[in-house]
């Protein structure tokens, strides 16, 4: 699958309270969580992000809490992918889990600034910058993870198994 | 082939004979625990998935304390979610405010978690079962939801990095000193997906509290889990407590390591870690002028009794500063009433601290000492990321208890011995 979209630009060890601060953990439907995620990160974002842009950030993305509610809360944003160097373990098991596509790759975030047009094919692992018209390539994310992405989450992904 | 306590333990659960690190397995976990924050997610995908039993009524285990006792009508909905799936399906251990504790200080502490364990829960500090000699890692509600279902979770082995501790600690130096001087030394992603196995004669001797602290806080250098070989004090620790079999496992002589790192204590000082992460550590000794308008002592980090004993023994005859507040959290129902037992109350109160029931509050920003713009707080939390407390411009220190008693005091940061000095 490829998503395409505007990349915004984060720095290293994103951590969870700023994905979505901890006042709103008591708050769990994904369309409120949306309204405040990276908000004393980055508030730009949360006023101007449109659907399927790119999240591009440097290393332990999603390290601290083991809120399910982060990323829920970008892909609630609208975000598609989100690129970084390295991502803290429970967040990168999250997303997964939450259908939210993530891929790891130390020259794609280099390459790219804030503001370029992205596209990530998840498949083959190919990141392009299509304002530079570099392309960089990652690991792929093997096809059993890929499916479970494709149906929206883990769960999504077992019902739809046992059906 | 010599394994670590870590691949020892996932191998026993995986029903394998061993492990190596990268392997991916599908172990047995022993207790899957979940909060007033992630449990209402796990219990709406549990029935989402079409659950209608949890695997074992005594290993499901449900603890409101995030925003517990209710700070508004949304977390009263949260916390009313956790005690219908508790009664609907005869949990064991769930416990209600009254008998609540913070979830990383109950668990043990009620024999719930016991050495050999493999533990899963959604809360990132679950890794603080580590100071038993148990395998246990933070997952989110998605993992939390399915092994409610099925008793059984997906792991990938850890790498091992073993963390040797020398020498005698100094004065006011303990558990939380030393892990944040390890965090310090190796950045928040340091042990980024591994094991930090913590060993040496300066953690040998180490009481149980000051193993939790460390423990807990091993998801800040990025670990997987942090583990203790269990010993004695361990022993005597659960004896009495342990409400199942226990096993000791150790790491054979030559286990594979990624990294082998040493440190020599008895030249480390309480640590202060400044915002906005825990690396960003300094010697109390040289953190200059910060003045501070709230402290917090308690969490899931340094909520324990011998953190109160060790705040009461700094606060005893002193006044707290009239510019700040100090709010002190024993961290379970049985902690708080050794706490008033021993007299530690009238130390606090007579201080002019306040005494709150048992609670993650502040911690996270959630309710129980909320930070306005600009305010700065020293914690005996475990993070200080931007905005942990309240505010995105209020600011979080981190310190063990008796720096965040003697800062209270002193109305900026600073240690017991320059109150000495002063008086």
């Amino acid at each position: 699958m490829k998503y395409r979209g505007k990349a915004w630009k984060f720095g290293s060890n994103i951590n969870t309270d700023a994905i979505i601060p901890g006042p709103y953990l008591n708050v769990t439907e994904p369309e409120e969580l949306a309204k405040h995620c990276m908000e004393n990160e980055n508030p730009r974002f949360v006023q101007e992000a449109n659907e399927g842009d790119i999240i591009v950030a440097e290393t332990n993305f999603g390290c601290g809490s083991s809120r399910e509610h982060a990323p829920i809360a970008i892909k609630a944003k609208g975000v598609s992918c989100v690129i970084a160097k390295s991502f803290a373990r429970i967040f990168y098991r999250n997303a997964f889990n939450m259908g939210l596509p993530i891929i790891e790759s130390d020259e794609a975030v280099d390459g790219i600034q804030d503001g370029h047009e992205v596209e990530v094919d998840l498949g083959n692992g190919e990141i392009t910058n299509k304002t530079t018209g570099k392309s960089f390539k990652a690991n792929p994310i093997p096809p059993f993870m890929q499916e479970i992405i494709d149906d929206g989450g883990l769960m999504k992904h077992i019902a739809k198994r046992r059906s | 082939m010599p394994m670590t306590i870590t691949e020892k333990i996932l191998a026993k659960h995986a029903g394998l004979k061993e492990v190596t690190p990268g392997q991916l397995i599908n172990a047995r976990v022993d207790i899957a625990l979940g909060n007033d924050v992630t449990a209402p997610i796990a219990i709406d995908e549990f029935k989402k998935a079409g659950g209608t039993r949890v695997f074992d009524r005594e290993r499901v285990v449900m603890i409101p304390d995030h925003f517990a006792p209710n700070k508004d009508i949304q977390s009263a909905a949260n916390c009313k979610a956790l005690r219908e799936f508790a009664r609907e399906q005869d949990l064991t251990h769930y416990y209600e405010v009254g008998q609540m504790g913070i979830e990383h200080a109950l668990l043990p502490e009620q024999g719930i978690v016991v050495p050999g364990d493999l533990v899963i829960g959604a809360d990132s500090h679950t890794c603080t079962y580590g100071a038993l000699g148990a395998f246990s890692t933070g997952v989110g509600s998605t993992d939390l939801a399915a092994a409610m279902m099925t008793g059984e979770l997906w792991f990938k082995v850890p790498e091992t990095i073993k963390l040797i501790y020398r020498g005698k600690l100094g004065p006011w130096v303990g558990g939380k000193d030393l892990i944040l001087y390890t965090i310090g030394q190796m950045g928040v992603d340091g042990a980024l997906y591994m094991a930090m196995e913590f060993t040496g004669n300066a953690v040998d001797s180490l009481p149980m509290d000051g193993r939790f602290t460390m423990a807990n806080m091993a998801i800040e250098a990025g670990a997987k889990n942090g583990i203790f070989p269990p010993d004695r004090i361990t022993e005597q620790y659960v004896k009495g407590r342990a409400r199942r079999e226990y096993v000791f496992y150790t790491s054979d002589p030559g286990a594979r390591c990624k990294e082998v790192r040493e440190f020599d204590v008895s030249a480390v000082e309480p640590q202060v870690a400044f915002p906005p992460l825990p690396s960003n550590t300094k010697g109390v000794s040289e953190v200059g002028t910060v003045t501070i308008d709230q402290a917090v002592i308690g969490s899931c980090t340094n909520g324990r009794l011998n953190d109160l004993r060790e705040a009461a023994r700094v606060l005893k005859g002193r006044k707290v500063s009239p510019d700040v507040r100090l709010i002190i959290i024993p961290a379970t129902p049985s902690i708080y009433r050794q706490a008033l037992k021993e007299k530690l109350f009238d130390i606090f109160l007579d201080a002019g601290s306040v005494i709150s029931p048992p609670t993650c509050g502040p911690c996270m920003g959630a309710h129980m000492g909320i930070l306005a713009k600009g305010e700065r707080a020293i914690a005996t939390t475990n993070r200080n990321f931007t905005g942990r407390m309240g505010h995105p411009e209020s600011e979080v220190y981190l310190s063990n208890p008796a720096i965040a008693a003697a800062s209270a005091v002193l109305g900026r940061i600073g240690s017991p011995e320059e109150l000495d000095r002063k008086e």
